[in-house]
């Protein structure tokens, strides 16, 4: 995992697969406190307190087709190295949040990356699944919500090529307008 | 670029709708990038990039495509499966922007399998 794009797509993998409708998506960038928040939220199946106890370990996977399971340990890993943070919240049948803290301005901390074709490969790949982005960057804000989208476009679906356009252009406009520098 | 606001969703809806009712946009492939721990790490976030760009250029309506999870051959990633409609499942092994763009081309568009690039032939089952 080279960049923070990349540990949000895969841990939002987790999400799908946890059978979520909605993930929230969070990320937050306060250069008073030089920190970079991230946070994950899904609705979806949630774990049971043994196995929170478990994820962590890299040896450890709800899969039965490998051995290792490196996900959330490679997020924490790439957190705590930047002089951040870990967390994991979840409950059984409602849901899981992932919270992992990065040193804005750390030298060891990865790039943010390309987060919009993440967006982008999220919903076109799950068109099932609603997403909600926000993106702080001190005071400024910007906000995406497929659900605001879904409603307006009704029967269109959300993974049509002219709705991505749309998405990707309020996207890039909107990280322009809130000057994110992660 | 004039800011986009939800009015153009709007314009986008009624545009789409009359190019509906013109064409069926029949699903006639699927196509499945695995996108598990190792899959990233390797490279598919830009295996899938370049597939997106070339449906957007190509201009056509009945590929999907979509994701799936690690299947265990973590060492042959990325890995994409592609699915024409009643034939057998053809699965990707080493995929690049490059050859995700060939496999699109002559396997998709044009339907020849490029041998050269196969892991193996039909189903598998992920967990």
């Amino acid at each position: 995992m080279l960049t923070l794009a990349d540990h949000i797509l895969d841990i939002t993998e987790n999400s799908v697969r946890a059978d979520a409708s909605l993930i929230e998506i969070s990320i937050d960038e306060d250069t008073g406190k030089d920190l970079l928040k991230v946070e994950i939220r899904d609705n979806g199946s949630g774990m049971s307190p043994e196995m929170v106890k478990k994820v962590l370990d890299p040896f450890y996977t709800t899969k039965t087709v490998r051995r290792v399971g490196l996900g959330l340990p490679l997020l924490k890993d790439a957190a705590e190295r930047s002089g951040g943070g870990f967390h994991l919240e979840s409950y059984e049948n409602s849901g899981t949040t992932v919270k992992a803290t990065f040193g804005l301005r750390h030298l060891d901390r990865q790039p943010m990356g390309a987060i919009i074709n993440i967006m982008i490969i999220l919903i076109i790949s799950n068109s099932d699944v609603d997403f909600f982005y926000k993106h702080r960057h001190n005071d400024r804000r910007f906000e995406m919500d497929t659900r605001e989208i879904r409603n307006e476009i009704e029967d269109v679906p959300i993974n049509h090529p002219e709705i991505i356009k749309y998405i990707r252009g309020i996207m890039t406009q909107g990280l322009v307008e809130i000057q994110s520098e992660a | 670029m004039a800011k986009l606001t939800i009015d153009d969703l709007k314009k986008i809806k009624e545009k789409v709708h009359k190019e509906m009712a013109l064409r069926d946009g029949d699903r006639r492939v699927k196509v499945t990038v695995h996108m598990g721990t190792c899959g990233i790490a390797s490279g598919a976030k830009e295996v899938m990039d370049s597939l997106l760009e070339e449906i957007e250029s190509a201009k056509v309506n009945d590929v999907i495509v979509t994701t799936s999870g690690c299947m265990g051959l973590c060492s042959r990633e990325p890995l994409v499966t592609v699915e024409v409609v009643n034939q057998e499942p053809i699965k990707y092994e080493y995929v690049n922007p490059n050859k995700m763009r060939q496999i699109f081309k002559r396997h998709i568009l044009a339907g020849e399998v490029q041998t050269p690039f196969v892991l193996a032939k039909g189903a598998e089952i992920v967990k």
